[in-house]
């Protein structure tokens, strides 16, 4: 296997079980994903995400260049710190990733420049795309590959992170808005999160990572793998890059619609051209959460079938630890109404169709 | 390593078996089966009473990662089901030699008992498979 994080020997230290993921030897769990995934619902579990690309975008034109890179409007965010989700499309529509852009600098400031976090198994195709898009502008990508990241989540993620950190740093924390990362000390301390719950996402040097995790390990945060991060995302309805969108599904077909900023009218955007005529024609798939209240999982490329209306497929599928029972993203015909069916293992299973999120801060949220 | 206990008769399919006398085993899955699917959240066993023949698919493993097929190592009548796993499946991760077993099995065949693998051969076939 290749990329170790700066974690790499306290996870071999706690008995992770390690898988390769998109060429990093990431933990998957250190014992029970199941366990961890509680932890965090109830009270706080950490990430090593350092796996992940962070990105630096300066310059000049840094705001005009991502207002033609993404598909979301970077205007949006009006004060220093914002956070914005947003998909990257190509011409045809299509999301190349999707990412969170934080606005690092006042909004309009001289030296404004942005931070961008991508999924580390696109990074290759993302740095190239960027880099080409990027040749009309007066701008710099820098990546920052000697960042580590750690994300601490759940309803005591927080606080637990206060009494292990600098004075400076708890106050910060403490005060951080949802959705807003600012620097402090060298670290970038973000209020983001891949859970569903509050949480942090802290991006610091490499070097000093193994003994923040050392104290949050001490403050009796509990490690958590790759495992309950999926089950995780998955209950709070947010989509993996690869899994339930790719270069071949359009924002609209991913329940992402809502990213896709198509005001102000006057601003192109790469898809943005695709995106209006598929709006304007009617979108055939749509992106739903499917529950199965009767035992069995639901699993990916599981056919999912709506009668009168044709087949889809199921994206994400698991077994919710939160709930008891199995829940899943899958990709429908746009008519879909409130019940479909799976092919399980050769029987045909009724599933419930519901909108996602399920699962929000401890809670079953859907009806 | 994952724990083969010598007393115990093993198939290739990670299924373990332990004679209990009188012609009757009790049936589950080894520590490197339930190791490979990480937390089991659900068992489907067969029903007592039912007949089975050695090889026959009869119930189903389903974990947070995947889903596998549970075989009968062993032909017979299924004269008991640990139904506890119903609501403790995760006693087949904890403890997969006791608690965690799944059924039981009056031999109608105690000949079949020549064909499975001991301790050594079990291991040396999981070895094989990694």
């Amino acid at each position: 296997m290749g990329h170790k994080t700066a974690l790499h020997a306290q996870h071999q230290a706690l008995g992770a079980k390690l898988v390769d993921f998109s060429g990093w030897e990431m933990p998957l769990h250190y014992g029970s994903q199941v366990e961890e995934h509680h932890k965090v619902r109830q009270s706080a579990g950490m990430f090593d995400v350092s796996h992940m690309t962070v990105v630096d975008v300066a310059g000049a034109q840094a705001r005009s260049f991502l207002r033609h890179l993404l598909a979301n409007d970077v205007a949006r965010l009006t004060h220093k710190g914002k956070a914005l989700y947003t998909a990257m499309l190509n011409e045809q529509g299509g999301v190349i990733d999707d990412l969170i852009v934080y606005l690092m600098t006042e909004p309009g400031a001289s030296g404004e420049w942005y931070r961008l976090v991508v999924n580390c198994g696109t990074r290759d195709n993302d740095l190239r795309w960027m880099a080409d898009q990027a040749v009309r502008f007066d701008i710099t990508l820098t990546e920052q590959p000697e960042l580590a990241m750690i994300a601490i989540q759940g309803p005591k993620a927080r606080q637990r992170v206060e009494q292990v950190v600098s004075e400076s740093r708890a106050r910060l924390v403490s005060e951080l808005k949802p959705f807003v990362g600012h620097e402090s000390e060298g670290w970038f301390i973000a209020r983001t999160g891949y859970t569903g719950e509050d949480g942090l996402e802290i991006m610091l040097p490499e070097d000093e990572a193994e003994a923040f995790w050392q104290q949050l390990l001490d403050a009796g945060v509990a490690p958590c793998g790759l495992g309950a991060r999926d089950t995780l995302r998955l209950e709070a309805g947010m989509n993996l890059y690869g899994t339930d969108m790719d270069e071949s599904v359009s924002p609209l077909e991913a329940a992402m619609g809502w990213t896709v900023a198509l005001e102000p009218e006057d601003r192109h955007f790469v898809g943005r051209e695709a995106v209006e005529k598929m709006k304007a024609e009617g979108v055939s798939r749509r992106l739903v959460g499917l529950v199965l209240t009767e035992r069995g999982v639901l699993r990916g490329h599981q056919t999912v079938i709506v009668e009168g209306l044709g087949e889809g497929e199921i994206t994400s599928g698991s077994f919710s630890p939160t709930l008891g029972h199995s829940i899943a993203l899958a990709r429908v015909p746009a008519g879909v109404g409130e019940t479909a069916e799976v092919e399980m293992r050769g029987k045909r299973v009724p599933v419930r169709v519901v909108r996602p999120p399920f699962v929000r801060n401890g809670e079953k949220v859907f009806s | 390593m994952s724990n083969v206990p010598n007393e115990l008769k093993y198939v290739a399919s990670h299924e373990w078996i332990r004679e209990e006398g009188e012609g009757v085993v009790a049936i589950g899955i080894t520590d490197h089966a339930q190791d490979l699917l990480g937390d089991v959240v659900f068992v489907e066993l067969p029903e007592v009473g039912d007949e089975l023949s050695a090889g026959d698919d009869v119930g189903v493993v389903e974990s947070v990662k995947a889903a596998s097929d549970v075989y009968a190592p062993l032909s017979g009548e299924v004269v008991a089901i640990n139904e506890e796993l119903e609501d403790a499946p995760e006693m087949v991760n904890s403890d997969p030699y006791g608690d965690g077993w799944f059924f039981k099995l009056k031999l109608s065949d105690t000949a079949e008992l020549e064909d499975l693998l001991d301790a050594d051969g079990y291991a040396a076939h999981c070895e094989s498979e990694s």
